[in-house]
């Protein structure tokens, strides 16, 4: 490969993480200036949050019975059978609960954002907007980003609750194991460290996916082809950056927490 | 008073003073040896020139020349590798996004394919920025009623922009440019895609907008014949009709500009231009 290609590429590379860093960094700090978009924060959070409830409802049941049925036979191999609830809740609320949940939203919105914004980008919509006076990144980046983090913290929530008990009716129904011993076990095991990291990585990741899907979207070039483009690349990349962030944070809280 | 004397790169944010007022004797547009390219190609070079206050200025030039590459230099959209650009006596091409978007409370722009946001209805697209200044609902409605009116589409508030034809839309843009009254209108080829007819219909709207509230324009436009329009026809009040000047008598305050090969090669007036002995120009409006 020529030498001014891969000089060419190392540029744009870390131009993109220049302006993914600007976005991210301006849409947070609009967050403290007027005007305050709360009427648009509130149906963003009704489009993702409420939007996505069938999905993570469902993930997050499935999830925790098939959890609980692969790790029951398992764990009957040294007779720790009983300990099923206490695997499925430790697993659902560290990991399981807010790695999925983002997965499944990053699929579902952060698609919607870059496709959303990538059309009007395209239609010069978003030109009209600086031109008529407003900050797209205040008016369309910040609500997005708000409450993508604040939905992504009570999916989370959700998720873990209906994915125990989808661990539960999987151990009780089809396993007849007994359901006071699955529900004490898992309650036992928990601990406020296990929950805080439970409850602090959603907020990380639905940063992630908001401001890819706002930048992909802010940054499509090139009609209906680089719209598509654009979703795309938003749903891989904020799923890899969820998936690597996540080694990076749980290592990070065992550090802080020790467990 | 020179503008270079004048500008300034701030607005005072707790002023409710309207920018384009701050500095009266400031020229509408001023561009001082702009130059821009993008990825190593050259599109516009040593760009100067002058909008005054009340005039409209014709930008001319073949397709792909730059011509909405300009008229986003005017409106801060775009900055320029070199030179200044100035609108209202604020130096647009050096002022901070956040003052950028207050002096664009003057400024209305017309794009080139409207650019309506087309998740919103008529109503609200041209409600947008009141809706943004949070001016209070019924003056909003008002306002929008009497933008619409202006462009003949006061039927069409409930419309979603997919619902219109492409003329409609295109006056519906002009609606959404003029409701705040703006002291500068930039027009990005009002007419282009569109046939003979909703084209006249466009720049009828142009005349109009220019000899009743006197804004300042600068206006993009291939279309030679949309050009000689606006130089040679008015719009009488009383008639509250488009009317043609008798021959040999132009509009004094519409001129116009010519592009080609990213340089200006044309400033000056309809009778100029046409008496021009530039080749390319007398090739180009032959």
């Amino acid at each position: 490969m020529p030498f001014t290609t891969i000089d060419a590429a190392a540029k744009r590379g870390v131009t993109s993480v220049q302006e993914y860093s600007l976005l991210s960094a301006r849409a947070l700090g609009n967050l403290f200036r007027r005007p305050f978009y709360g009427a648009d924060i509130i149906t963003q959070a009704d489009m993702i949050g409420v939007g996505s409830l069938p999905i993570v409802i469902l993930t997050g049941f499935f999830t925790g019975g098939v959890l609980a049925l692969q790790s029951a036979s398992t764990l009957a191999q040294f007779g720790a059978a009983a300990v099923t609830g206490q695997l499925v809740s430790m697993s659902m609320i560290k990991e399981l609960g807010p790695v999925l949940t983002s997965l499944m939203v990053s699929g579902r919105n952060a698609s919607g954002m870059a496709s959303e914004l990538g059309s009007m980008m395209v239609t010069e919509q978003i030109d009209a907007m600086r031109a008529l006076g407003t900050d797209p990144l205040k008016k369309l980046v910040m609500p997005r980003l708000v409450a993508t983090i604040i939905m992504m913290f009570f999916l989370t929530i959700l998720s873990d609750t209906v994915g125990i008990l989808g661990g539960a009716a999987c151990a009780v129904f089809l396993l007849g194991q007994d359901s006071s011993q699955y529900f004490h076990t898992a309650y036992q095991t928990i601990h406020y460290a296990d929950i805080i990291q439970g409850l602090v990585k959603p907020v990380f990741f639905g940063f992630i996916i908001s401001t890819i899907g706002c930048y992909y979207g802010m940054n499509t070039r090139g009609g209906t082809q680089g719209v598509g483009r654009s979703t795309t690349q938003a749903v891989v990349v904020s799923s890899v950056m969820i998936i690597a962030s996540d080694f990076v944070l749980s290592r990070f809280m065992i550090g802080i927490f020790g467990r | 008073m020179a503008t270079k004397e004048l500008a300034a790169n701030a607005i005072d944010p707790l002023s409710d003073t309207d920018p384009s007022q701050i500095y009266p004797e400031a020229q509408a547009v001023e561009f001082q040896d702009v130059s821009i390219g993008f990825e190593g190609k050259q599109v516009l070079e040593n760009i100067s020139f002058r909008v005054k206050r009340g005039e409209t200025r014709v930008l001319l030039g073949p397709a792909g020349v730059g011509k909405s590459v300009l008229l986003k230099l005017a409106n801060g959209l775009l900055k320029p590798d070199t030179g200044r650009i100035f609108v209202f006596g604020f130096e647009v091409s050096a002022m901070r996004d956040d003052d950028l978007f207050r002096l664009r409370g003057s400024i209305g722009t017309v794009f080139q394919e409207g650019a309506l946001f087309d998740s919103l209805t008529v109503r609200d697209n041209v409600a947008f920025r009141l809706t943004e200044e949070r001016v209070p609902d019924e003056e909003i409605d008002r306002r929008v009623t009497e933008a619409l009116r202006f462009v003949e589409l006061e039927h069409t508030l409930t419309k979603f922009p997919s619902e219109l034809s492409g003329g409609m839309r295109r006056r519906v843009a002009i609606a959404r440019a003029i409701v705040t009254k703006p002291e500068l209108l930039l027009y990005d080829s009002p007419t282009g895609g569109l046939d003979p007819i909703t084209s006249t219909t466009i720049v009828e709207l142009v005349i109009k907008q220019r000899d009743v509230a006197q804004t300042s324009s600068l206006l993009v436009t291939h279309r030679l014949q949309d050009a000689f329009m606006l130089a040679t026809h008015h719009f009488n009040k009383e008639t509250n009709q488009v009317e043609e000047l008798p021959e040999n008598q132009t509009i004094p305050s519409t001129s116009f500009l010519m592009l080609h090969q990213g340089k200006l090669v044309f400033d000056g007036t309809t009778h100029d231009l046409v008496n021009s002995k530039d080749e390319f120009i007398k090739g180009y409006i032959s």
